[in-house]
């Protein structure tokens, strides 16, 4: 099987002794968009840390692309930073350069790029998300849908395995939300997104996790886990008013 | 949302005074201001001299004068000390207007007004020909750490953002009847003050996960290279070797006069 990420047996505790992971064991294929769903504090974000090895220290293994996460490794962690794109959910702490040229050129050139050929990734990069005109504009003369865009690019710069988005929808209004979602549909790259905003994953992911209590407690069509009341109901998982998932999947 | 307030400072205008490198800038002021410093100060027609310099610069870099003299203004509680010279300095007295004024501090005062307004003003021209950015980029070419300038970069970057949630907060508190009257509300301001540290604090976390995310491992990589020409340099040594000369020819004046 052609693996883009796997997750085997992760669990974790936080040095304070709060566990978050239970044993969290998935795959996602290449070219796949799965979103991670679940509640406030089921731990998607620490297993989000995990993915590039930002958190460690727990039991089970995580491997992207067929290359194991190893953080003792300095050198082999700097290839899995790059395979794994991780956009932040606020951008403002994404994008720390004075121009938004500069922010999606720091992390090709922390690969080694230089030159022409960073400048081709980077305009490539802001190509993609629409973004090329504002290439020289400092992040804070950007509207917050533009910068969430930037932050995309910011990763896909990187040309990574995987595209990892924390609550990719949050906060933007909903011209900005359809936008970043015609982008994210129109990219050629493995997407898993964390996120509460239910449509959106149904709009987006054809495939679904649900994390709750540290472990994958579902593991299917996203449209078949959202009309599932009953998982629904004991995950804390609630679609907002109006939306019947059964409508689109046309049963 | 940021309202840019950083980058009020700069005056965007094409002329060669911007176009040159920073640290041929930064270098350019800092020879100027101490040729104006070492300068005796009873040698009026040098200050003079110095001012029509940076006049000249002025013109070349296409900035108004309205723009400069409105931003001198900075400079008032720091010079407010000469004013008291001429009345508390001992020595020979003058009558000016009736006062009898001390004749070496009239002469202290004229020194520091005009020494520190010729600095004001080089710096300046200096803040508005030269953005933030590379400014802080020809420092470390001159050979400041690097990490003492990624904080500087950081702070420039943060700026608006820090200012906004002060501004929320500050909001978030009208909104609830708080109106800060005298020191007794000192304690509100306070616990405030000591929410945005955290915040800022926390801020500064995910900001550094980010970086660690796209690879950083303590070093920014250098992606604007500033290097300067030896044009550059001679075009940019012109202002500070103007002023060499005019401080030479003072000292020469004092010396065969004397």
């Amino acid at each position: 099987m052609d693996a883009s990420l796997e997750v085997s047996g992760l669990a974790y505790a936080y040095p304070d002794g709060t566990q978050a992971l239970f044993g969290v064991t998935t795959s996602v294929r290449r070219g796949e968009r799965v979103a991670l769903l679940g509640p406030n504090g089921a731990g998607k974000t620490t297993l989000v840390l995990h993915l590039n090895g930002i958190l460690h220290g727990g039991a089970g293994t995580v491997r992207v692309g067929g290359m194991p996460v190893d953080p003792s490794d300095k050198k082999a962690l700097k290839e899995i930073r790059r395979r794994v794109g991780v956009v932040f959910q606020d951008p403002d702490d994404q994008l720390f350069m004075p121009t938004a040229r500069e922010d999606v050129a720091f992390g090709p050139a922390n690969l080694g790029l230089r030159g022409a050929a960073l400048e081709r990734r980077v305009e490539e990069a802001l190509e993609r998300v629409g973004m090329a005109e504002f290439a020289d504009r400092a992040p804070q003369h950007l509207s917050f849908g533009q910068r969430r865009r930037v932050a995309v690019a910011t990763v896909l710069a990187m040309e990574p395995e995987i595209l990892v988005l924390d609550e990719p929808s949050s906060n933007l209004d909903p011209a900005s939300r359809r936008e970043l979602a015609e982008i994210l549909l129109s990219l050629d790259v493995t997407i898993l997104m964390v996120t509460h905003d239910l449509p959106y994953a149904a709009q987006l992911c054809p495939r679904s996790l649900i994390l709750s209590g540290g472990v994958i407690a579902a593991d299917g069509p996203t449209l078949e886990l959202l009309a599932d009341a009953e998982l629904m109901a004991a995950h804390r998982l609630e679609l907002p008013f109006g939306f019947i998932p059964q409508a689109l999947s046309g049963a | 949302m940021g309202a840019g307030h950083a980058h009020a400072l700069y005056v965007r205008r094409d002329s060669v005074v911007h176009r040159l490198p920073p640290h041929c800038k930064i270098v350019a002021t800092v020879g100027f201001v101490l040729a104006v410093a070492i300068t005796p100060r009873h040698e009026v027609w040098a200050f003079a001299a110095y001012a029509l310099l940076l006049a000249g610069v002025t013109v070349v870099a296409r900035i108004p004068f309205g723009t400069v003299l409105r931003r001198m203004v900075i400079e008032i509680p720091f010079v407010a000390f000469a004013f008291f010279l001429p009345f508390v300095a001992r020595g020979e007295r003058v009558e000016v207007l009736g006062l009898a004024l001390s004749v070496d501090g009239l002469w202290g005062a004229f020194g520091i007004l005009a020494k520190g307004t010729l600095g004001v003003v080089a710096s300046i021209l200096l803040a508005a020909t030269t953005e933030p950015r590379t400014l802080l980029l020809g420092v470390e070419r001159l050979g400041l750490p690097p990490l003492l300038t990624q904080i500087a970069t950081f702070m420039f970057r943060y700026l608006d953002v820090v200012a906004d949630e002060l501004r929320r907060m500050r909001i978030a508190r009208a909104a609830r009847g708080f109106e800060a009257r005298d020191l007794r509300d000192a304690k509100v301001l306070a616990r405030s003050l000591g929410a945005l540290f955290l915040r800022c604090f926390e801020r500064g976390e995910r900001v550094h996960l980010a970086m660690l995310s796209r690879g950083y491992d303590g070093a920014m990589p250098v992606l604007a290279e500033v290097g300067a020409s030896r044009r550059q340099w001679a075009l940019s040594a012109a202002l500070p070797a103007a002023a060499g000369l005019v401080a030479a020819a003072a000292w020469m004046a004092v010396w065969t006069l004397r």
